[in-house]
């Protein structure tokens, strides 16, 4: 595949172990292009969660897990900054909508800044929240019941509060882990046709095992499995032309 | 089928076991109902506004209200204020303590520290009062040279401890894991997360432990025996003995011009109690998650 210019992040080399001795991930290197979608396939446990988990040091909460190599955010190796401060820079979005259930709508939006104590003024708080609401097709939804508790809201427009979230604090990337896994197909499709929009501000990271949401939203692919990045290509190419055997068998589903 | 039972016997045997199980329920009922029973019919014609504010008549007083065939004069507000000043004190302490190390044993569930903390709460709870009193008489009384009121909290104190600990950290063990991984992947501090996303989602039932905490404690007499004392004033000062209701009740019952105050003070208290675990209740279900 052509080298990618000017990654906005670049896995060198990385490896993950739960257990001394078996690893998880093993000598991932990527590059991540600026303003796209790259997406994570491969079957269960193939270590594709893991890998993302890493990214913004979420796998810090378990403990006895080993990442070594690099993850490299505009040049810095995030595994040895500050993991607030990382995690500022690069934002997620989880399998299951986790609103802030004693936050209203309008606070969940703003939690990243709370959590982060920075204080806005009012007009700078409802400029935010309306700009990332209507950024995740939200806010004619929800801009009357804004006081309301995020938790009321339908599965799909809690994840889209959530993604709403992630973004409010603008990160450089934001890590999705099978974002739509627990919604209906209805808003599984909402939630796909924002994303091209919101690749213009962020560079996004999904993780799937849904192929053919790979295939419809995500300008390159990664395949991995058991914790091998067997092939990473341009979405289209990877798809019509497979060059490992492994990706090809998953691919046509005879394994997965 | 052949071995499988005449469908009639079958329906008896659950009929049967619906009865047993209606008629266990109404022996565990009669004697609460019995209980809430004699103390109302008993007390209620003494509650009053006098009652509540009003300090105990010594026996003097006593004595002669009752040669004239009058009722007695005075209340229990002396009790009302010791028991809700040494509550206050207690609660003041145990509440953030408890809370805290209700978090500490969910975080770090697992660890050597919070499996010891965590015996050693049980330990606590299990803990006759009895034992707790003389252990404060020793702790506090003995080298502050006299009981007081500040001794009674240290008792409760302990004794609520334990229940807010454990109702914390039950609280904090069943709050979904992705809420801290939201707060910590929005770059939110550990304590940050903690405390503007965790402990808001379980703070319903933590009052709700707090509340059931009081209520337990409130009617505790062994360990306000060995450290409050007791007294018929209504004290506000904490070095100094004070009053407290179910002290006043004990009073009550070795001072034989007093006695008809018994239970004017028990339905007092009963209702109390009751008000207590009916908020705890209510709070828990409107703030469920």
């Amino acid at each position: 595949m052509e080298t990618i210019k000017d990654p906005v992040l670049r896995l060198k080399d990385v490896c993950i172990s739960y257990t001394a001795g078996t690893m998880a991930v093993k000598h991932v290197s990527a590059d991540i292009e600026k303003n796209s979608i790259t997406a994570i396939m491969g079957p269960s446990g193939c270590g594709k969660s893991t890998l993302l988990r890493a990214i913004n040091r979420m796998h810090e909460l378990y403990k006895n897990i080993r990442v070594t190599g690099e993850i490299l955010l505009g040049g810095e190796n995030v595994l040895q900054m500050e993991p607030m401060e990382e995690r500022r820079k690069i934002g997620m979005v989880f399998q299951r909508p986790n609103p802030f259930p004693t936050m209203n709508i309008y606070d969940n939006v703003l939690a990243g800044y709370l959590l982060n104590g920075i204080r806005l003024s009012k007009s700078q708080k409802d400029d935010i929240v309306e700009r990332h609401l209507r950024g995740v097709a939200l806010w004619d939804e929800v801009k009357d019941s804004l006081t309301k508790r995020g938790t009321f809201l339908s599965g799909g427009q809690q994840q889209r509060l959530c993604i709403a979230r992630a973004l409010a604090l603008q990160p450089d990337v934001l890590l999705m882990d099978e974002p739509t896994s627990a919604l209906d197909p209805i808003a599984t499709k909402h939630i796909e046709s924002l994303m091209d929009n919101l690749k213009k501000e962020v560079t996004i990271l999904i993780v799937t095992h849904n192929m053919g949401q790979a295939m419809r939203i995500s300008d390159r692919s990664m395949f991995m499995f058991l914790g091998e990045l067997v092939e990473y290509d341009k979405t289209n190419v990877l798809f019509e032309h497979p060059r490992d055997e492994r990706t090809r068998s998953y691919l046509t589903g005879k394994m997965g | 089928m052949q071995n499988s039972q005449p469908i009639k016997l079958r329906i008896f045997k659950s009929r049967l076991l619906f009865v047993s199980v209606c008629v266990c329920s109404a022996i565990t009922a009669i004697p609460l109902l019995a209980i809430l029973g004699e103390v109302l019919v008993k007390g209620w014609h003494q509650l009053g506004w006098s009652f509540l504010t009003e300090a105990t008549p010594n026996a003097y007083k006593a004595m002669m209200a009752a040669a004239q065939g009058e009722s007695l004069p005075g209340g229990i507000a002396g009790g009302i204020v010791g028991t809700f000043l040494m509550l206050l004190t207690a609660s003041v302490a145990a509440i953030p303590t408890g809370i805290l190390c209700g978090i500490f044993l969910s975080e770090y569930r697992g660890s050597w520290v919070a499996t010891g903390i965590s015996y050693l709460t049980d330990l606590l709870q299990g803990t006759p009062s009895i034992i707790i009193g003389i252990i404060v008489y020793i702790w506090v009384v003995v080298p502050t040279r006299g009981y007081s009121a500040f001794a009674g909290s240290v008792a409760l104190f302990i004794m609520m401890l334990p229940l807010i600990i454990r109702s914390t950290e039950e609280t904090m063990n069943v709050l979904p894991a992705t809420l801290k991984e939201a707060g910590l992947a929005l770059g939110g501090s550990y304590w940050r997360v903690m405390l503007q996303v965790l402990l808001p989602s379980a703070l319903g039932s933590i009052f709700t432990g707090i509340l059931l905490a009081i209520s337990r404690v409130v009617g505790e007499t062994a360990p306000l025996m060995f450290t409050a004392l007791g007294g018929a004033a209504i004290s506000w000062n904490m070095a100094k003995p004070m009053a407290a209701v179910p002290l006043l009740i004990w009073e009550f019952f070795n001072d034989p011009n007093l006695q008809s105050l018994i239970w004017g003070a028990s339905l007092f208290l009963l209702t109390f109690v009751l008000f207590l675990n009916l908020s705890a209740k209510r709070i828990a279900k409107k703030w469920k998650l």
